[in-house]
């Protein structure tokens, strides 16, 4: 139970995402909702039905039996192998992100049961510098498909990631050969890997292992795709579709198997395990 | 010539001997002793300008409009090419080039992103950023490649995977996944150069190698410098800053452990001298392939997975 003394959380194991007040507003519908009852909904606006971003703690606790999960490598944190410096330099960066989530980085790894079923995790935290994907996640998302190889065992990533890390140049990129490498061998294995795709998922994490899963499951209204949608729009100096990138968009387009909601996404996987394991 | 606005200093003379070579006409050996001297005189100029790029400066060299594109390593290094079309789904798309090709009379496949010169090729080639049908007709090519035992060599050269509304209706991203994971398992060689831009994802999807090369003044980079300038500095025209601090130049991606050699450029640019920059590649890729050629299969799968596994530096205390 190593976790819940990450500082982040009450002893509940409770988010607290505004620190202060009972209410919260909806991203997406601008619904002034109270908190108690968020949590109660899991997160999912009661009006829109908007699955809010979660910490990596809470979705773990949300979908593993109670008291299974354990962390792996907690210990493995960032470097600044540029030396790297926008407006404020990486290093500080870094730091204030592990003081607002109380995280090494951006990804919590580990093995847990989902409805009895031993399964390796991988939950991105997209709180942490937006999710990116740097050498740490790229590391740790290698050793859960390594070590799922050597247990003989499945593998359910949960990403929410704008890609890339950029702050630390072409070494950021190469997470990308890196992490697809590591699925390809457990796909040859014949160990099942399921790709949960949360709000949002692109760039270098869709373009490498998030979308090799042997199933791909979204949540609701989830931003998928390579290019962000402002990126695109500047390309092609026209508005975009309605609802493009969305889950639902690139459900029709084939790219995923299902969409998800959040108070079926433990049954669903449990599920999924049972016909794959 | 296009100038570049770094290269002042070599204008003058680069001037006077295109004129002293206009003028002279036939009558070339009145003339031919000067004009050695003045193009000895502007290489060493030049050399100098080139050994002190910034990397935003080298930027402008990778891209340069008259640099040689895929299609001309191809058809300077390899014979007998024969392009092959098609990702056997949607489309053929012009921006990957593919084929089959000897090299020093050995059966291979060759394939690499291709840009266009005039405004009708940059057109039709899509600026060399490819669409995920590119990437999937590269993948069915590699395939091609294990089942008949013929060595791969790629060439990048792209700003990156064309960001559309198909492309990601497509699967842009499941394109370059897919790539990503079939080359790191390829049982066959694979050899990779960067010749121009490496760009981001879009270049990394033909760039799982069990050698990757790179020129000397290309660029390979985890986004645009303006790309990272637009989201970090909040301005895109900051492209040198961010150049500069995403270190993308040859001699850095080789400090890194990225790339394994970098291939010397003639002085002033692969595009000043096409030749004997088409002369240093072969030398180069004829070398590591001798390296490689011998190796097992299993052996060289297993040794391309160690290497893209190591990258990546952290701490863990
Ligand atoms: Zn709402």
């Amino acid at each position: 139970m190593g976790w819940f003394k990450n500082s982040f959380f009450s002893v509940e194991g409770k988010s607290v995402k505004v620190p202060q007040g009972l209410w919260v507003k909806c991203e997406h519908c601008a619904e002034i909702i109270y908190k108690k009852e968020l949590e109660r909904d899991l997160e999912v606006c009661p009006k829109c039905s908007y699955h809010f971003r979660l910490p990596a703690f809470e979705r773990i606790n949300m979908l593993f039996d109670k008291d299974t999960f354990e962390e792996f490598d907690p210990l493995v944190g960032p470097t600044d192998p540029l030396g790297f410096k926008d407006i404020k330099k990486y290093k500080d960066k870094i730091k204030s992100y592990q003081k607002k989530t109380g995280q090494k980085d951006a990804l919590i790894s580990g093995l847990g049961c989902i409805n009895g079923r031993k399964v390796m995790t991988a939950v991105f935290d997209f709180a942490f510098m937006g999710g990116s994907m740097g050498a740490v996640v790229g590391e740790k998302i290698t050793r859960v498909f390594e070590r799922a190889l050597d247990k003989r065992c499945g593998v359910i990533t949960f990403t929410a990631s704008g890609g890339a890390r950029m702050q630390e140049g072409i070494l950021s990129l190469m997470q990308m050969a890196k992490t697809a490498a590591a699925a390809g061998r457990l796909k040859e294995a014949g160990l099942p890997f399921i790709s949960v795709l949360t709000d949002p998922t692109t760039g270098g994490v869709t373009a490498s292992f998030a979308m090799l899963g042997d199933i791909i499951v979204a949540e609701p209204g989830a931003l998928i795709g390579f290019a962000g949608p402002r990126v695109i729009a500047q390309t092609i100096k026209q508005t975009l579709p309605e609802g493009f990138q969305r889950a639902e968009y690139i459900l029709e387009h084939g790219m995923i198997d299902m969409i998800v909601e959040r108070k079926n996404m433990k049954e669903s996987l449990g599920r999924l395990l049972e016909y794959l394991g | 010539m296009q100038r570049l606005d770094f290269e002042s200093a070599v204008e003058k003379i680069e001037d006077k001997i295109e004129r002293l070579k206009i003028a002279s006409g036939q009558d070339k050996a009145s003339t031919e002793e000067e004009i050695q001297k003045l193009e000895q005189k502007a290489a060493k100029i030049l050399s100098n300008i080139y050994s002190k790029l910034t990397p935003w400066q080298i930027t402008q060299v990778a891209r340069h409009p008259q640099r040689p594109y895929t299609m001309d390593y191809i058809q300077n290094i390899f014979t007998e090419f024969m392009e092959l079309h098609g990702d056997r789904c949607f489309s053929d798309d012009p921006a990957m080039l593919c084929g089959l090709a000897k090299f020093n009379g050995d059966p291979v496949v060759v394939m690499g992103q291709q840009k266009g010169r005039t405004i009708k090729e940059k057109v039709r080639y899509n600026f060399g950023m490819p669409h995920p049908e590119g990437f999937r007709k590269s993948l069915r090519i590699m395939e091609l490649a294990e089942r008949f035992s013929l060595p791969v060599f790629t060439f990048i050269d792209t700003p990156g995977a064309y960001p559309g509304v198909g492309a990601e209706e497509r699967g842009q991203s499941e394109a370059i996944a897919a790539n990503l994971m079939k080359m790191s398992g390829l049982r066959t060689p694979i050899i990779s150069t960067v010749i121009g831009e490496g760009g981001s994802g879009g270049a990394l999807a033909i760039g799982v190698a069990d050698r990757v090369l790179m020129l000397e003044f290309a660029t390979y980079s985890v986004i645009s410098p303006e790309g990272c300038a637009a989201i970090l500095w909040k301005d895109g025209t900051k492209g040198s800053l961010a150049a500069n601090a995403l270190k993308i130049d040859a001699a850095s991606l080789l400090k890194s452990g990225v790339v394994d050699a970098v291939v010397p450029e003639p002085a002033g640019g692969a595009h000043r001298n096409p030749g004997d920059t088409f002369n240093n590649l072969k030398a180069c890729l004829t070398e590591v392939f001798s390296e490689i050629k011998h190796t097992t299969v299993d052996k060289l799968v297993k040794n391309r997975y160690n290497k893209f596994r190591s990258l990546g530096l952290f701490t863990e205390e």
